[in-house]
C-alpha cells in the first residue's frame, strides 16, 4: 500500500468530521456566541446562580451567609426582595452567636455586620455581578429585572435599564417578569402610557398562558403587574379599565382589603352604586 | 544574626533575578486592566468588582510566589551540592533554615509591596480615595499569612522528596484552608460523635490562614481593624510559623544531606 493512502484517508476523515461538527454547531443557534458558553458549556448556569448571590452579598456590603450557613427559606435574595417590594426588607433571620474563639476572633477580619449599601451611588457596585450572571445564563430572568430596577430607580440610568431589559427579552421572549419591568419603566420613567399599557397587557397575557394553570402560580408577579396597570389606567383617567384591573387584583392580592378601598374610591369617582 | 541575614539576602537576590515574579505581576496587571476595560452600563465609577478581581489575583500570585520560592530552596541547594560547603562553614542547620525562611518571607513581602501599590493605584483611579492604613493592615495580614505558608512549605521541602510534590501539597492545603477553614466547625457540629470531636480538634489545630484575609473589608470600604486584633493576629501567625520552623529543624537536624 502506498504510504500516502492512509494519510489521505485520515485527512479526508478529519475534514468530514470537522465539517459535520461545524454544521452541528451552527444548528445550535442559542448561546453559542457567548465566550462563557464556549468555555464553560452548560455548567455556566451553576456559576450564574453563584454570581447572582455575589451581587446580593455586595448589596449587604460583603456580609452574606455561606453555603454552610442558613439558606434563605424562600430561596429569594434580599436584593430581589427589595426590588419586588420597593421597601427595605426586614430581617427575621437571626444571626448565629459565635461558636468558638476562632469564630469570634475571625469576625474582626471580614464583614460581619448586617449592613446595606447606603449611599445613593453605591448601588452601582452590584451591577457588574448582575451583568455577569446574565452573561453566564441569559435565560435566567432575575438579573435583568433586578439590574433594571437599580439602574432606573437609584442611578437614573433609564436608557441603560431599557437596553438591558430588551437584551433580556431577546433571550427570554416569553418572560412576563421582564415585560412587567419594562412596562414599569415606560410608565414611571418615560411616561409613555400607550407603550407601557401595551407591554403590561402583554405581560399579563404571558402570565396567564404560563402560570394560570399551574398548581402554585407566581401570583406575586401577577399582582404587581396588575397593580401597575391599574394605577396607570387610573392616572390616565380610564377609570373603567382601572376598576377592572383592581377587581382582578383583589382576587390574588395578599391585602385584598386595601385593594377594596381603591375599588370603592374608583366606584365613587365613577358614580356607580356599590 | 549576620549569618541568617546573609543567607536571607541571597534568597531575596535570587528571587529578584528569577522571572517568576515579573510574569505573575504582568499577568495581574493585564487581567486587572482587561476587567477594568469592560463597559458596564456606561458607568466608569464602578470599582468594587475590580478591587475584588485584583485582590484575588494578588492572593493567588502571593501563594504561588511564596510556595514555589520556598519549595525549591533546600532541594536546589542539595542538587547543586552547595549545601555541603555552606554547612561546612560555621553555619548551623537552624541558622540555615532561619536564613531560608526569612529570605523567602522577605522576598514575598517585597512582591506583596509592589502588588499592593498597584492595587492602591487601581483603586484610587476610580475611587479617588486613599485609605492607606486599611491597605497597610490588609497587606500586613496577608504577609503574616504567607509567613505561615513559607514555614509550612520549608517543612514540606524537608519531608517530601521533590519540590513539585511539596509545592502541590502546600498549595492544595493552603487553598483548602482558605476556602473551608472558616466553616469546618459548622460541618463538625452537623456530624455524629466521635467524628464531631475529631473534626473539631482538627479545626482548632489547623493554622487558620483565612483569619488573615481582610479583602472583604477593603473591598467594601469598612472601618479599620482594631489594632489589638492585628497584634493578636501577628502573635497567632508567629506562633504557627515558629511551630513549623521548629518541626522543620527537628526533622532536618539529623537528616543526611545526600
Amino acid at each position: 500500500m502506498h504510504p500516502a493512502l492512509p494519510i489521505a484517508l485520515a485527512l479526508a476523515t478529519a475534514l468530514a468530521a470537522g465539517g459535520r461538527l461545524l454544521l452541528w454547531q451552527q444548528s445550535r443557534t442559542q448561546d453559542t456566541g457567548s465566550v462563557f458558553a464556549l468555555l464553560l458549556g452548560e455548567s455556566r448556569r451553576a456559576f450564574a446562580a453563584q454570581v447572582f448571590l455575589k451581587a446580593d452579598a455586595y448589596f449587604h456590603r460583603g456580609f452574606y451567609p455561606s453555603v454552610f450557613d442558613l439558606a434563605l427559606p424562600d430561596g429569594k435574595t434580599h436584593m430581589a426582595k427589595e426590588t419586588e417590594s420597593h421597601n427595605p426588607h426586614e430581617h427575621t433571620q437571626p444571626q448565629h452567636p459565635n461558636r468558638d474563639w476562632i469564630e469570634t476572633f475571625g469576625r474582626n477580619f471580614y464583614p460581619s455586620e448586617h449592613r446595606h449599601i447606603e449611599r445613593l451611588g453605591e448601588a452601582r457596585e452590584i451591577l457588574p455581578w448582575l451583568r455577569l450572571a446574565a452573561e453566564l445564563d441569559p435565560h435566567r430572568v432575575d438579573p435583568y429585572t433586578v439590574a433594571a430596577y437599580w439602574l432606573r430607580e437609584r442611578l437614573n440610568k433609564v436608557n441603560e435599564a431599557e437596553a438591558f431589559l430588551r437584551e433580556g427579552l431577546r433571550a427570554n421572549p416569553d418572560s412576563y417578569e421582564i415585560l412587567g419591568e419594562l412596562g414599569r419603566l415606560y410608565a414611571e420613567n418615560q411616561r409613555d402610557v400607550p407603550r407601557a399599557r401595551a407591554v403590561q397587557e402583554l405581560a399579563i397575557a404571558k402570565w396567564i398562558r404560563q402560570e394560570a394553570s399551574k398548581p402554585s402560580p407566581d401570583v406575586l408577579a401577577y399582582a404587581q403587574i396588575l397593580g401597575q396597570l391599574a394605577a396607570l389606567e387610573e392616572s390616565t383617567g380610564n377609570l373603567d379599565r382601572a376598576l377592572a384591573h383592581f377587581t382582578r387584583l383583589k382576587r390574588v392580592s395578599p391585602a385584598p382589603d386595601t385593594v377594596q378601598k381603591r375599588i370603592d374610591e374608583l366606584q365613587a369617582k365613577l358614580g356607580q352604586p356599590r | 544574626m549576620n549569618t541568617i541575614w546573609a543567607l536571607a539576602k541571597v534568597v531575596v537576590l535570587e528571587m529578584v533575578r528569577r522571572k517568576d515574579f515579573y510574569v505573575l505581576f504582568i499577568l495581574t496587571v493585564l487581567l486587572t486592566a482587561t476587567a477594568g476595560s469592560v463597559n458596564l452600563f456606561n458607568d466608569r465609577s464602578i470599582v468594587r468588582y475590580l478591587k475584588e478581581i485584583c485582590l484575588l489575583l494578588i492572593w493567588a500570585c502571593g501563594l504561588v510566589i511564596a510556595i514555589t520560592c520556598t519549595a525549591r530552596q533546600i532541594p536546589a541547594e542539595r542538587e547543586s551540592r552547595t549545601i555541603f560547603p555552606l554547612l561546612a562553614k560555621p553555619v548551623t542547620r537552624g541558622q540555615f533554615l532561619l536564613g531560608k525562611f526569612f529570605g523567602c518571607w522577605l522576598a514575598t513581602g517585597l512582591a506583596l509591596l509592589l502588588f499592593y501599590i498597584f492595587f492602591g493605584l487601581v483603586s484610587a483611579s476610580r475611587d479617588h480615595e486613599w485609605p492607606v492604613l486599611n491597605y497597610l493592615q490588609a497587606a500586613w495580614l496577608h504577609w503574616l499569612m504567607l509567613g505561615i505558608v513559607v514555614a509550612f512549605t520549608l517543612l514540606g521541602s524537608i519531608v517530601f522528596a521533590a519540590p513539585s510534590s511539596n509545592g502541590t501539597i502546600c498549595f492544595v492545603s493552603a487553598a483548602g484552608i482558605l476556602v473551608l477553614g472558616r466553616h469546618l466547625n459548622k460541618v463538625a457540629l452537623s456530624l455524629a460523635e466521635p467524628l464531631q470531636s475529631l473534626l473539631y480538634a482538627f479545626y482548632f489545630a489547623l493554622p487558620h490562614l483565612e483569619l488573615f484575609d481582610a479583602r472583604g473589608l477593603i473591598i467594601h470600604g469598612s472601618e479599620l481593624i482594631r489594632w489589638d486584633m492585628i497584634a493578636l493576629a501577628t502573635l497567632y501567625a508567629a506562633a504557627y510559623a515558629a511551630f513549623f520552623l521548629f518541626a522543620a529543624w527537628l526533622v532536618f537536624r539529623r537528616r543526611p544531606l545526600n
